[in-house]
């Protein structure tokens, strides 16, 4: 168990966890819709190894496991937030581990789809709340008494007449041989005492000195660091290699040929292993290599949105959703509006580049690293290198942020196999220059937007989109359109819209490709956002009132009314640079207002950013309001700076000097609201990305009546 | 490969290592504190930041040799108690997320603090303009410091 620790004030280092006498768990029958609450006994009557999602010793020390990678979003925060409230424990001092990769055990693992909470926060209230129940019934039994007269508070139960108390720590034997009761009374949210409160994060001290321990932090004895010179164009083989002078690198130990899987393709590579990183990246440098990238097409970027412009043109592509006549009535239109978007290829930026240790050992592996998808890694490595699955265990540690890239299995299937070459453990650490040009990236999608305005209103709508699928690479069918086609765009704009088509254009190239924070959010928002503000010109209507008439829900209608009250929207002066937009990703809708205004010395400055989310039940609005933060910055990134650009079939920008991220200096002032109802709980950690790009374009255009089709762009030069 | 020694943090580290090899390295491997982190290994991103006697450098394209004979002090030397103001300001306010940066963003806001006991927004915003964080936290970060200019204040005046 590896365990990163924690408690908030005094750091206690936690223990194993062994000699816990009650904990609960989950068992997961085969296709059930929910997760059955277990005790020990009851797992080993079904013959299967319980989770233990909460364990409490006899001294009443509370451990939770942490089922999900923490990379900034919060899960090491939410899910204890969760599971303090019903088990009625001090946060302060429960434990959190990071559990270890078993979707046996806990479920899906892989950190994605902004799901950690609203994919698992009913099942941890109730198993908590069964847990508390449970202890409660073994203190009144103690004492004889009704367990109606008896409550649960701060780690102890109360008898309420008698004014006796029992910490959790005297009852854990008790309540461990007791029956987990079959229906819990969960509180209401007005009874929450930690849900809903803006508490401060457990793993922030770890991060303020140090001690937090990610992926390239971790030390294994014996363990040696690695380097790896790949085949530069994404995929292809070592033709040959002279180690010679590598060898000659005080440190360096081994240099081996590598193989890494990306998705069904492989990628070749060749190590050098070594004493310390350092040692490692010298080595890799000295190293002269030739490569064989045979049936690998060398790509420029230019010819890729060339050709997405040309099947965009000449191809109706695969129907996604189609209603009414929306191609006739463009063709028939004497007025129409036919746009092309463009958004490019984007690199994931983590500031800890990819890393992993493997150590292969008498037919079994273990692994440590930042890891969002610890299933995938053992899926993928099991098939590709014919171990057991059951004998790869992988370990989670902190991961210097993630965004889709580390849900990926190629970096830990090369650990593995430098481990089993070398016959030791290993850490691999890619430079920041092998993590910026090496892929896979988000795919860059070019969209076709045609409609037709009549009297005020959409008399058609059609967006064609023309990117590479991500499904594909995945092995999924290419004769079905792209599922995420509509990513990102309101679901009710389809039942106001009569004639609506939404249609896929296949288009592949040899480059990798994976999701990317928001996934395909990211690029339609943009494109769909920004063509309704142009049809709401077309239409001559105020922008925001145009999307309420065409979004008949009452949650939107509330949504749009508090962008309006935040942003004093109805204030405004014409042309004064306002701009906004609304989408939906991962069950939570998100709306911005960005303002304008003319910068001194040319180009245009955000003067002000107004972000409400609506993400129905949330467990702390710091940590939302974080990822809001977080959110904008990234999407002012996308959209003002960040292009991975291909040459010759390589990607060309290699570090930050290149490929630039915003800092301090560029960031304007973002005003957060999060709309409060009852309703299930949605997605934080990507829902406030995708609109803040047309938000600020429409803006602009609001300001300066230029329409802008292609990110990024220059905020200096627009 | 020369014979050096290292302080970092009041403490003699004795080692073996290639003058060549950058300080970031040469903390992170060879005296095991993983708390300096590598982010770029070009001075673009600042995750490396360690006080070289009292200044603020990029550990990461500091040549080791250049550290022989001076006072290093990263992240997990900053304090004692994980309570220097910018610390406790950086705990009050929440501001990491993945926290990977965080270790450079804290020890270039302890040297600014310590130069400039009052900074403007503009003053931190040129102070901290050589720290990146992917993750966003800039506006917490400029909370965060004026919070520990407070502190650091009221340390002075009770004092």
């Amino acid at each position: 168990m590896d365990e990163q620790t924690l408690s908030r004030r005094n750091f206690l280092k936690t223990s194993a966890v062994t000699g816990a006498v009650f904990s609960l768990g989950f068992y997961w029958p085969v296709n059930a819709k929910s997760a059955k609450i277990i005790n020990k006994a009851e797992a080993e009557s079904y013959g299967i190894e319980m989770n233990s999602w909460v364990h409490i010793d006899k001294t009443g020390k509370v451990t939770i496991f942490d089922h999900r990678a923490e990379m900034g979003q919060g899960s090491y925060q939410a899910v204890p937030q969760i599971v303090a409230e019903e088990l009625e424990v001090n946060l302060n001092e429960i434990n959190v581990a990071f559990a270890q990769g078993d979707n046996k055990k806990y479920g899906s693992q892989i950190t994605g789809g902004s799901s950690t909470v609203r994919g698992s926060y009913k099942n941890l209230l109730k198993l908590s709340a069964t847990a508390r129940e449970m202890l409660i019934q073994a203190a009144a039994t103690q004492w004889s008494v009704d367990k109606a007269g008896c409550y649960a508070e701060g780690g102890h139960v109360f008898h309420k007449s008698s004014g006796r108390k029992m910490h959790y720590g005297e009852l854990v034997e008790a309540a461990s041989k007791l029956e987990a009761p079959k229906d819990v009374v969960l509180k209401k949210r007005s009874e929450y005492k930690l849900i809903g409160k803006p508490l401060l994060r457990l793993d922030t001290p770890l991060k303020t000195n140090g001690s937090a321990v990610f992926g390239l932090d971790k030390q294994i004895p014996g363990m040696l660091y690695a380097a790896v010179e790949r085949n530069p164009r994404l995929r292809g083989k070592v033709k040959s290699f002279d180690e010679t002078a590598a060898r000659k690198v005080p440190g360096v130990r081994h240099v081996v040929k590598v193989k890494m899987g990306v998705f069904s393709t492989y990628r070749e590579g060749v190590a050098v292993v070594a004493d310390s990183t350092w040692a490692a990246i010298q080595g890799k440098k000295a190293l002269k290599v030739e490569w064989d990238d045979t049936g690998f097409e060398h790509l420029s970027s230019e010819d890729i949105y060339k050709r997405q412009l040309e099947a965009l043109q000449t191809q109706e592509g695969l129907v996604f959703k189609k209603q009414g006549e929306p191609t006739e009535i463009i063709a028939k239109a004497s007025k129409k509006i036919d746009v092309i978007y463009e958004t490019p290829y984007q690199y994931h930026a983590c500031m800890e580049p990819l890393n992993c240790i493997a150590h292969y050992q008498d037919d079994k592996l273990e692994i440590w690293g930042p890891i969002q998808g610890p299933e995938m890694v053992q899926d993928f490595i099991s098939k590709e290198m014919s171990i057991p699955r059951e004998k790869i265990v992988v370990n989670m540690t902190f991961l210097g942020g993630g965004f889709g890239r580390k849900a990926f299995m190629d970096y830990p299937h090369e650990a593995a196999v430098i481990s089993k070459a070398i016959k030791a453990p290993v850490q691999v650490v890619w430079t920041r220059e092998d993590d910026a040009t090496q892929g896979p990236f988000r795919p860059g999608i070019t969209y076709r937007c045609e409609g037709v305005v009549n009297n005020g209103k959409i008399d058609a709508f059609k967006v064609k989109l023309a990117g590479q699928n991500t499904g594909h690479w995945f092995g999924g069918k290419k004769d079905v359109p792209n599922g995420s086609a509509s990513e990102g765009f309101l679901k009710p704009y389809a039942d106001s819209i009569k004639n609506l088509a939404i249609m896929d254009v296949p288009f592949e190239t040899p480059i990798p490709i994976l999701w990317w924070r928001s996934v395909y959010a990211s690029t339609n928002g943009f494109a769909y956002e920004s063509f309704l503000d142009e049809l709401a010109h077309e239409a001559n209507k105020d922008p925001l009132e145009f999307r309420r008439e065409y979004l008949k829900d009452e949650r939107l209608h509330k949504l749009i009314d508090k962008m309006e009250e935040v942003s004093g929207w109805q204030n405004r002066k014409k042309n004064e640079g306002f701009g906004t937009a609304i989408t939906e990703c991962f069950e939570s809708t998100v709306g911005h207002v960005v303002k304008v205004s003319k910068a001194p010395n040319g180009g245009v400055k955000i003067d002000q950013v107004w972000v409400v989310m609506d993400c129905g039940w949330y467990v702390n609005p710091d940590t939302v309001r974080a990822q809001i933060e977080g959110s904008v910055v990234m999407a002012l990134g996308a959209a003002t700076i960040h292009e991975v650009k291909f040459k010759d079939g390589m990607a060309v920008d290699n570090n930050f000097s290149t490929y630039q991220m915003p800092r301090i200096t560029d960031i304007p002032p973002i005003d957060i609201h999060i709309m409060e109802n009852d309703e299930d709980a949605g997605g934080v950690g990507e829902p406030a990305l995708p609109a803040f790009a047309p938000a600020l374009t429409n803006a602009i255009f609001d300001l300066t009546g230029k329409r802008i089709r292609r990110l990024p762009f220059s905020l200096q030069t627009v | 490969m020369a014979k050096i020694t290292l302080s970092i943090n009041k403490k003699e580290f004795p080692m073996e290592a290639d003058p060549q090899m950058p300080l970031l390295w040469a903390i992170r491997d060879l005296t095991g504190l993983k708390g300096t982190k590598y982010g770029c290994g070009v001075a673009q991103c600042g995750a490396c930041v360690v006080h070289l006697d009292g200044e603020a450098v990029r550990s990461c394209v500091t040549k080791v040799s250049r550290a022989v004979g001076k006072q290093v002090v990263t992240i997990e030397g900053l304090s004692q108690a994980n309570d220097h103001p910018v610390q406790r300001a950086w705990q009050e306010i929440d501001v990491p997320q993945c926290g990977y940066c965080h270790s450079g963003q804290i020890m270039s806001a302890a040297v600014l603090l310590r130069e400039n006991p009052n900074p403007t927004d503009q003053d931190i915003d040129y102070g901290m303009a050589g720290n990146i964080c992917r993750c966003g936290t800039y506006l917490r970060i400029r909370k965060a410091i004026h919070a520990a200019a407070d502190m650091q204040k009221k340390t002075a005046t009770k004092g």
